[in-house]
Protein backbone atom coordinates (compact mmCIF):
# COMPACT_ATOMS: atom_id res chain seq x y z
CA UNK A 1 0.00 0.00 0.00
CA UNK A 2 1.35 3.29 -0.76
CA UNK A 3 0.91 6.77 0.99
CA UNK A 4 -0.73 9.58 -0.82
CA UNK A 5 1.32 12.47 -0.82
CA UNK A 6 0.50 16.21 -1.23
CA UNK A 7 1.52 17.15 -4.72
CA UNK A 8 2.70 20.54 -5.73
CA UNK A 9 3.73 22.40 -8.87
CA UNK A 10 6.24 24.96 -7.97
CA UNK A 11 6.68 27.41 -10.92
CA UNK A 12 7.49 31.23 -11.53
CA UNK A 13 5.91 32.55 -14.73
CA UNK A 14 7.05 35.67 -16.53
CA UNK A 15 10.91 36.64 -17.41
CA UNK A 16 12.13 37.56 -13.46
CA UNK A 17 15.73 36.38 -13.06
CA UNK A 18 16.18 34.22 -9.91
CA UNK A 19 14.55 31.84 -8.32
CA UNK A 20 16.70 31.11 -4.91
CA UNK A 21 12.85 32.03 -2.90
CA UNK A 22 10.77 29.46 -5.08
CA UNK A 23 14.18 26.73 -4.11
CA UNK A 24 13.89 27.08 -0.63
CA UNK A 25 10.48 27.09 -0.51
CA UNK A 26 10.21 23.74 -2.46
CA UNK A 27 13.09 22.48 -0.51
CA UNK A 28 10.86 23.14 2.46
CA UNK A 29 7.73 21.82 1.51
CA UNK A 30 9.64 18.71 0.36
CA UNK A 31 10.94 18.75 4.52
CA UNK A 32 7.47 18.90 5.32
CA UNK A 33 6.74 15.29 3.70
CA UNK A 34 5.46 16.91 0.39
CA UNK A 35 6.26 15.69 -3.38
CA UNK A 36 7.24 18.85 -5.41
CA UNK A 37 7.77 19.39 -9.17
CA UNK A 38 9.97 22.17 -10.00
CA UNK A 39 9.52 23.59 -12.84
CA UNK A 40 11.52 26.73 -12.67
CA UNK A 41 11.84 29.93 -14.84
CA UNK A 42 10.18 31.86 -17.57
CA UNK A 43 6.60 29.66 -17.82
CA UNK A 44 3.74 30.80 -19.53
CA UNK A 45 0.63 30.45 -17.65
CA UNK A 46 -0.51 28.16 -19.84
CA UNK A 47 2.49 26.10 -19.78
CA UNK A 48 2.08 26.09 -15.86
CA UNK A 49 -1.85 25.49 -16.07
CA UNK A 50 -0.53 22.48 -18.43
CA UNK A 51 1.87 21.11 -16.49
CA UNK A 52 -0.24 21.30 -12.93
CA UNK A 53 -2.99 18.94 -14.86
CA UNK A 54 -0.78 16.51 -16.48
CA UNK A 55 0.75 16.18 -13.07
CA UNK A 56 -2.77 16.07 -10.94
CA UNK A 57 -0.86 18.64 -8.23
CA UNK A 58 -3.05 19.32 -5.22
CA UNK A 59 -1.13 22.52 -4.92
CA UNK A 60 0.23 25.12 -7.43
CA UNK A 61 2.43 27.59 -5.95
CA UNK A 62 3.62 30.71 -8.27
CA UNK A 63 6.34 33.02 -7.28
CA UNK A 64 6.42 36.75 -8.81
CA UNK A 65 9.44 39.41 -8.60
CA UNK A 66 8.93 41.24 -11.37
CA UNK A 67 5.78 43.13 -10.63
CA UNK A 68 3.52 41.50 -13.38
CA UNK A 69 1.56 39.51 -10.89
CA UNK A 70 -1.67 40.90 -11.24
CA UNK A 71 -1.71 39.66 -14.99
CA UNK A 72 0.09 36.56 -14.67
CA UNK A 73 -1.51 35.26 -11.65
CA UNK A 74 -5.58 35.27 -12.35
CA UNK A 75 -4.17 34.24 -15.96
CA UNK A 76 -2.98 31.38 -14.32
CA UNK A 77 -5.79 30.12 -11.85
CA UNK A 78 -8.19 31.01 -15.18
CA UNK A 79 -6.33 28.16 -16.99
CA UNK A 80 -5.79 25.67 -14.74
CA UNK A 81 -9.96 25.95 -14.09
CA UNK A 82 -10.33 25.86 -17.54
CA UNK A 83 -8.60 22.93 -18.39
CA UNK A 84 -10.56 20.81 -15.47
CA UNK A 85 -8.35 21.50 -12.72
CA UNK A 86 -10.91 22.80 -10.23
CA UNK A 87 -9.97 21.86 -7.39
CA UNK A 88 -6.39 22.84 -7.41
CA UNK A 89 -5.39 25.10 -4.52
CA UNK A 90 -3.40 28.21 -5.79
CA UNK A 91 -1.13 29.98 -3.72
CA UNK A 92 1.33 32.96 -4.64
CA UNK A 93 4.73 34.20 -3.84
CA UNK A 94 6.73 37.09 -4.63
CA UNK A 95 7.22 40.65 -3.70
CA UNK A 96 3.24 41.79 -4.23
CA UNK A 97 2.25 45.05 -2.67
CA UNK A 98 -1.25 44.61 -0.27
CA UNK A 99 -3.47 46.62 -2.08
CA UNK A 100 -3.20 43.54 -4.57
CA UNK A 101 -4.09 41.16 -2.54
CA UNK A 102 -8.04 41.46 -2.21
CA UNK A 103 -7.94 41.40 -6.20
CA UNK A 104 -6.25 37.99 -6.39
CA UNK A 105 -8.04 36.77 -3.94
CA UNK A 106 -10.83 37.47 -5.76
CA UNK A 107 -8.97 35.78 -8.75
CA UNK A 108 -9.01 32.54 -7.25
CA UNK A 109 -5.31 33.06 -5.28
CA UNK A 110 -6.03 31.42 -2.11
CA UNK A 111 -3.02 32.81 -0.47
CA UNK A 112 -0.11 35.26 -1.10
CA UNK A 113 2.60 33.94 0.98
CA UNK A 114 5.96 37.14 0.95
CA UNK A 115 9.01 36.85 1.38
CA UNK A 116 10.25 35.73 4.42
CA UNK A 117 7.50 33.62 5.15
CA UNK A 118 8.36 30.99 7.46
CA UNK A 119 8.30 27.72 5.70
CA UNK A 120 6.15 26.36 8.14
CA UNK A 121 3.44 28.79 7.93
CA UNK A 122 2.66 27.61 4.40
CA UNK A 123 3.18 23.81 5.04
CA UNK A 124 0.57 24.75 7.35
CA UNK A 125 -1.55 26.77 5.40
CA UNK A 126 -1.53 23.80 2.68
CA UNK A 127 -2.14 21.10 4.97
CA UNK A 128 -5.13 22.60 6.72
CA UNK A 129 -6.96 24.06 3.67
CA UNK A 130 -7.00 20.76 1.83
CA UNK A 131 -7.47 19.27 5.18
CA UNK A 132 -10.56 21.14 5.74
CA UNK A 133 -11.75 20.45 1.92
CA UNK A 134 -12.32 17.08 3.14
CA UNK A 135 -10.57 14.24 1.12
CA UNK A 136 -11.67 15.27 -2.73
CA UNK A 137 -9.51 12.82 -4.28
CA UNK A 138 -10.68 9.90 -2.42
CA UNK A 139 -7.56 8.23 -3.28
CA UNK B 1 -17.97 -2.27 -9.30
CA UNK B 2 -16.33 1.22 -10.74
CA UNK B 3 -17.58 4.31 -8.94
CA UNK B 4 -19.06 7.10 -10.97
CA UNK B 5 -16.70 8.79 -10.61
CA UNK B 6 -13.66 6.31 -12.20
CA UNK B 7 -16.47 5.06 -14.62
CA UNK B 8 -16.17 9.02 -15.67
CA UNK B 9 -12.43 9.08 -15.60
CA UNK B 10 -11.89 6.18 -18.10
CA UNK B 11 -14.26 7.45 -20.27
CA UNK B 12 -12.93 11.15 -20.29
CA UNK B 13 -9.59 9.51 -21.14
CA UNK B 14 -10.67 7.42 -23.47
CA UNK B 15 -12.01 10.18 -25.43
CA UNK B 16 -8.61 12.22 -24.81
CA UNK B 17 -9.08 14.09 -21.92
CA UNK B 18 -5.54 14.35 -20.06
CA UNK B 19 -7.15 15.78 -16.81
CA UNK B 20 -9.02 12.46 -16.77
CA UNK B 21 -5.49 10.42 -17.44
CA UNK B 22 -3.74 12.19 -14.77
CA UNK B 23 -6.28 11.31 -12.12
CA UNK B 24 -6.44 7.69 -13.22
CA UNK B 25 -2.58 7.80 -12.95
CA UNK B 26 -2.78 9.16 -9.41
CA UNK B 27 -5.12 6.29 -8.70
CA UNK B 28 -2.10 3.95 -10.05
CA UNK B 29 0.30 5.91 -7.77
CA UNK B 30 -1.82 5.62 -4.43
CA UNK B 31 -2.48 1.85 -5.30
CA UNK B 32 -6.11 1.91 -5.28
CA UNK B 33 -8.31 -0.85 -4.77
CA UNK B 34 -9.96 0.17 -7.90
CA UNK B 35 -6.86 -0.26 -9.74
CA UNK B 36 -7.12 -3.67 -10.98
CA UNK B 37 -10.88 -2.99 -12.33
CA UNK B 38 -9.31 -0.23 -14.17
CA UNK B 39 -6.65 -2.14 -15.48
CA UNK B 40 -9.11 -4.79 -16.80
CA UNK B 41 -11.74 -2.58 -18.39
CA UNK B 42 -8.75 -0.43 -20.54
CA UNK B 43 -7.11 -3.73 -21.57
CA UNK B 44 -8.76 -3.91 -24.43
CA UNK B 45 -7.62 -0.46 -25.06
CA UNK B 46 -3.84 -1.58 -24.97
CA UNK B 47 -0.98 -3.28 -26.71
CA UNK B 48 0.42 -1.10 -29.49
CA UNK B 49 2.61 1.62 -27.71
CA UNK B 50 6.24 0.77 -27.56
CA UNK B 51 7.61 1.28 -24.04
CA UNK B 52 11.26 2.19 -23.46
CA UNK B 53 13.29 2.37 -20.25
CA UNK B 54 16.09 5.02 -19.91
CA UNK B 55 17.75 4.63 -16.51
CA UNK B 56 21.71 5.49 -15.12
CA UNK B 57 23.45 7.33 -12.62
CA UNK B 58 22.00 11.03 -11.76
CA UNK B 59 22.97 13.85 -13.52
CA UNK B 60 24.09 11.66 -16.24
CA UNK B 61 21.95 13.48 -18.81
CA UNK B 62 18.79 11.52 -18.40
CA UNK B 63 15.94 14.14 -18.56
CA UNK B 64 17.87 16.10 -21.16
CA UNK B 65 18.23 13.00 -23.19
CA UNK B 66 14.19 12.18 -23.16
CA UNK B 67 14.01 16.20 -23.81
CA UNK B 68 15.80 15.88 -27.66
CA UNK B 69 14.46 12.65 -27.77
CA UNK B 70 10.79 13.20 -27.82
CA UNK B 71 11.47 16.29 -29.96
CA UNK B 72 13.06 13.87 -32.98
CA UNK B 73 10.26 10.98 -31.62
CA UNK B 74 7.55 13.57 -32.45
CA UNK B 75 9.15 15.08 -35.88
CA UNK B 76 8.25 11.77 -37.13
CA UNK B 77 4.59 12.29 -35.97
CA UNK B 78 4.70 9.92 -32.81
CA UNK B 79 2.96 10.51 -30.00
CA UNK B 80 4.69 10.53 -26.85
CA UNK B 81 4.01 9.21 -23.30
CA UNK B 82 6.84 10.26 -20.70
CA UNK B 83 7.44 8.90 -16.59
CA UNK B 84 9.83 10.00 -14.68
CA UNK B 85 10.90 8.88 -11.53
CA UNK B 86 13.15 10.26 -9.11
CA UNK B 87 14.16 9.39 -5.11
CA UNK B 88 12.11 10.06 -2.15
CA UNK B 89 13.75 11.46 0.99
CA UNK B 90 14.54 8.55 3.22
CA UNK B 91 14.16 10.84 5.67
CA UNK B 92 11.02 13.08 5.17
CA UNK B 93 9.37 11.08 2.22
CA UNK B 94 9.05 14.02 0.26
CA UNK B 95 10.66 14.74 -2.48
CA UNK B 96 11.94 17.23 -5.20
CA UNK B 97 11.62 16.01 -8.99
CA UNK B 98 13.54 18.03 -11.57
CA UNK B 99 13.11 15.98 -14.14
CA UNK B 100 10.18 17.79 -15.80
CA UNK B 101 12.24 20.92 -15.69
CA UNK B 102 14.24 19.72 -18.42
CA UNK B 103 11.45 18.98 -20.56
CA UNK B 104 9.29 22.14 -21.00
CA UNK B 105 9.94 22.42 -24.70
CA UNK B 106 6.71 19.91 -25.00
CA UNK B 107 4.66 21.18 -22.23
CA UNK B 108 1.95 22.15 -24.75
CA UNK B 109 2.35 20.01 -27.14
CA UNK B 110 -1.06 18.07 -27.09
CA UNK B 111 0.53 14.70 -27.97
CA UNK B 112 2.85 14.30 -25.19
CA UNK B 113 2.19 13.73 -21.73
CA UNK B 114 4.37 14.06 -19.25
CA UNK B 115 3.74 12.48 -15.49
CA UNK B 116 6.84 12.88 -12.91
CA UNK B 117 6.51 10.40 -9.96
CA UNK B 118 8.43 10.02 -6.83
CA UNK B 119 9.85 6.16 -5.80
CA UNK B 120 7.94 6.77 -2.31
CA UNK B 121 10.32 4.06 -0.53
CA UNK B 122 8.85 0.85 -1.34
CA UNK B 123 10.40 -0.93 -4.60
CA UNK B 124 8.14 -3.23 -5.27
CA UNK B 125 5.34 -0.48 -4.83
CA UNK B 126 7.36 1.54 -7.48
CA UNK B 127 7.41 -0.82 -9.72
CA UNK B 128 3.68 -1.57 -9.92
CA UNK B 129 3.07 1.94 -10.29
CA UNK B 130 5.02 2.39 -13.05
CA UNK B 131 3.69 -0.38 -14.39
CA UNK B 132 0.02 0.52 -14.32
CA UNK B 133 0.73 4.03 -15.37
CA UNK B 134 2.36 2.49 -18.31
CA UNK B 135 -0.52 0.67 -19.09
CA UNK B 136 -2.48 3.87 -18.69
CA UNK B 137 -0.76 5.65 -21.13
CA UNK B 138 -1.07 3.41 -23.49
CA UNK B 139 -4.61 2.60 -23.27
CA UNK B 140 -4.55 7.06 -23.87
CA UNK B 141 -3.26 5.89 -26.95
CA UNK B 142 0.68 6.54 -26.80
CA UNK B 143 2.30 5.48 -29.19
CA UNK B 144 5.89 5.67 -27.35
CA UNK B 145 6.36 5.61 -23.53
CA UNK B 146 9.53 6.25 -22.22
CA UNK B 147 10.67 5.67 -18.46
CA UNK B 148 13.18 7.72 -16.39
CA UNK B 149 14.78 5.95 -13.47
CA UNK B 150 18.23 6.46 -11.47
CA UNK B 151 19.57 3.50 -12.03
CA UNK B 152 19.74 1.38 -8.67
CA UNK B 153 19.49 -2.16 -9.47
CA UNK B 154 16.26 -3.80 -8.41
CA UNK B 155 15.05 -1.06 -10.22
CA UNK B 156 16.44 -1.58 -13.42
CA UNK B 157 15.82 -5.19 -13.09
CA UNK B 158 12.02 -4.49 -12.85
CA UNK B 159 11.69 -1.60 -15.82
CA UNK B 160 13.53 -4.39 -18.09
CA UNK B 161 10.96 -6.39 -17.87
CA UNK B 162 8.32 -4.16 -18.07
CA UNK B 163 9.88 -2.02 -21.34
CA UNK B 164 10.65 -3.11 -24.24
CA UNK B 165 14.37 -1.86 -24.81
CA UNK B 166 16.17 -0.66 -21.82
CA UNK B 167 18.70 2.25 -22.09
CA UNK B 168 21.62 3.05 -20.18
CA UNK B 169 22.40 6.34 -19.79
CA UNK B 170 26.82 6.50 -18.66
CA UNK B 171 29.13 9.68 -18.83
CA UNK B 172 32.73 9.79 -18.99
CA UNK B 173 34.42 10.09 -15.67
CA UNK B 174 31.53 7.93 -14.04
CA UNK B 175 34.51 5.33 -13.99
CA UNK B 176 36.87 2.42 -15.34
CA UNK B 177 34.46 0.07 -17.23
CA UNK B 178 34.84 -2.39 -14.47
CA UNK B 179 32.97 -0.15 -12.08
CA UNK B 180 30.20 -0.08 -14.33
CA UNK B 181 30.22 -3.86 -14.37
CA UNK B 182 29.66 -3.73 -10.91
CA UNK B 183 26.67 -0.97 -11.07
CA UNK B 184 24.97 -4.25 -11.86
CA UNK B 185 23.30 -2.73 -15.05
CA UNK B 186 25.28 -3.14 -18.00
CA UNK B 187 24.33 -6.76 -18.78
CA UNK B 188 20.67 -6.05 -18.82
CA UNK B 189 20.80 -2.61 -20.98
CA UNK B 190 19.88 -3.18 -25.01
CA UNK B 191 21.44 0.22 -25.52
CA UNK B 192 24.29 1.99 -23.73
CA UNK B 193 24.30 5.22 -24.25
CA UNK B 194 27.78 7.50 -23.34
CA UNK B 195 26.38 10.96 -22.79
CA UNK B 196 28.16 14.38 -22.10
CA UNK B 197 30.65 13.05 -24.86
CA UNK B 198 32.11 16.65 -25.36
CA UNK B 199 33.32 15.73 -22.06
CA UNK B 200 36.86 14.06 -21.28
CA UNK B 201 36.99 10.42 -21.68
CA UNK B 202 34.14 9.29 -23.87
CA UNK B 203 36.38 8.03 -26.39
CA UNK B 204 37.92 5.82 -22.90
CA UNK B 205 35.20 4.62 -21.98
CA UNK B 206 33.45 3.82 -24.73
CA UNK B 207 36.29 1.60 -26.09
CA UNK B 208 36.05 -0.13 -22.33
CA UNK B 209 32.52 -0.72 -23.20
CA UNK B 210 33.23 -2.58 -26.53
CA UNK B 211 36.11 -4.38 -24.74
CA UNK B 212 33.82 -5.49 -22.47
CA UNK B 213 30.50 -6.27 -24.31
CA UNK B 214 31.73 -8.20 -26.65
CA UNK B 215 31.43 -11.20 -28.06
CA UNK B 216 27.98 -10.57 -27.37
CA UNK B 217 26.80 -13.07 -24.46
CA UNK B 218 23.43 -14.95 -25.18
CA UNK B 219 22.85 -13.23 -28.87
CA UNK B 220 22.06 -10.03 -26.93
CA UNK B 221 23.26 -7.75 -29.13
CA UNK B 222 23.78 -4.34 -27.59
CA UNK B 223 24.52 -1.23 -28.90
CA UNK B 224 26.73 1.73 -27.55
CA UNK B 225 25.75 4.91 -28.71
CA UNK B 226 27.35 8.28 -28.03
CA UNK B 227 25.66 12.02 -27.74
CA UNK B 228 25.71 15.07 -26.34
CA UNK B 229 22.12 16.15 -25.58
CA UNK B 230 22.55 19.05 -24.16
CA UNK B 231 23.88 20.09 -27.62
CA UNK B 232 21.10 17.57 -29.19
CA UNK B 233 23.94 15.43 -31.03
CA UNK B 234 23.72 11.85 -31.58
CA UNK B 235 20.09 11.88 -30.73
CA UNK B 236 19.11 10.99 -34.40
CA UNK B 237 21.02 7.85 -33.62
CA UNK B 238 19.93 7.17 -30.45
CA UNK B 239 16.42 6.99 -32.75
CA UNK B 240 17.54 5.21 -35.09
CA UNK B 241 18.53 2.25 -32.96
CA UNK B 242 15.40 2.72 -31.10
CA UNK B 243 13.15 2.49 -34.08
CA UNK B 244 15.15 -0.33 -35.53
CA UNK B 245 13.96 -2.56 -31.74
CA UNK B 246 11.07 -1.33 -32.45
CA UNK B 247 10.22 -3.03 -35.62
CA UNK B 248 11.65 -6.32 -34.73
CA UNK B 249 9.63 -6.27 -31.57
N1 LIG C 1 28.30 18.99 -20.71
C1 LIG C 1 27.15 18.35 -20.89
N2 LIG C 1 26.18 18.48 -19.97
C2 LIG C 1 25.01 17.80 -20.16
C3 LIG C 1 24.80 16.97 -21.29
N3 LIG C 1 23.58 16.43 -21.18
C4 LIG C 1 23.04 16.91 -20.04
N4 LIG C 1 23.91 17.74 -19.43
C5 LIG C 1 23.70 18.47 -18.15
O1 LIG C 1 23.78 17.56 -17.08
C6 LIG C 1 22.96 18.02 -16.00
C7 LIG C 1 22.02 16.89 -15.54
O2 LIG C 1 21.11 16.63 -16.58
P1 LIG C 1 19.76 15.84 -16.34
O3 LIG C 1 19.15 15.67 -17.69
O4 LIG C 1 18.95 16.49 -15.30
O5 LIG C 1 20.33 14.46 -15.80
P2 LIG C 1 19.57 13.21 -15.10
O6 LIG C 1 19.70 13.40 -13.63
O7 LIG C 1 20.30 12.01 -15.57
O8 LIG C 1 18.15 13.26 -15.57
C8 LIG C 1 22.21 19.23 -16.53
O9 LIG C 1 22.86 20.38 -16.05
C9 LIG C 1 22.35 19.11 -18.02
O10 LIG C 1 22.30 20.35 -18.68
C10 LIG C 1 25.86 16.85 -22.26
O11 LIG C 1 25.78 16.16 -23.27
N5 LIG C 1 27.02 17.55 -21.99
MG1 LIG D 1 16.38 13.26 -14.51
Amino acid sequence: MRHKKIRVLIAKPGLDGHDRGAKVVAQGLRDAGMEIIYVGLRLTPEQIAEAAIQEDVDVVGIDCLSGAHMALFPKTVSLIREKGGENILVVGGGTIPKKDIPKLREAGIAQIFGPGTPIEEIVKFIETTLGKRGNDNQD
Amino acid sequence: MLTERVTKLINGMLAGQKNSLAQLISLAENDSPDLPEIIKMLHPHRGKAYCVGITGPPGGGKSTLIDRLTATIRSKGWSVGIIAVDPSSPISGGAVLGDRIRMNQHYLDEDVFIRSMATRGSHGGLSKAVASTVKLLDASGKDIIIVETVGVGQTELSIKQMADTLVLVLVPGYGDALQVMKAGSIEVADIIVVNKADYQGAERLVNELRATLTPNRRGHEQSIITTQAINGIGIGELYQALDQRRKKR
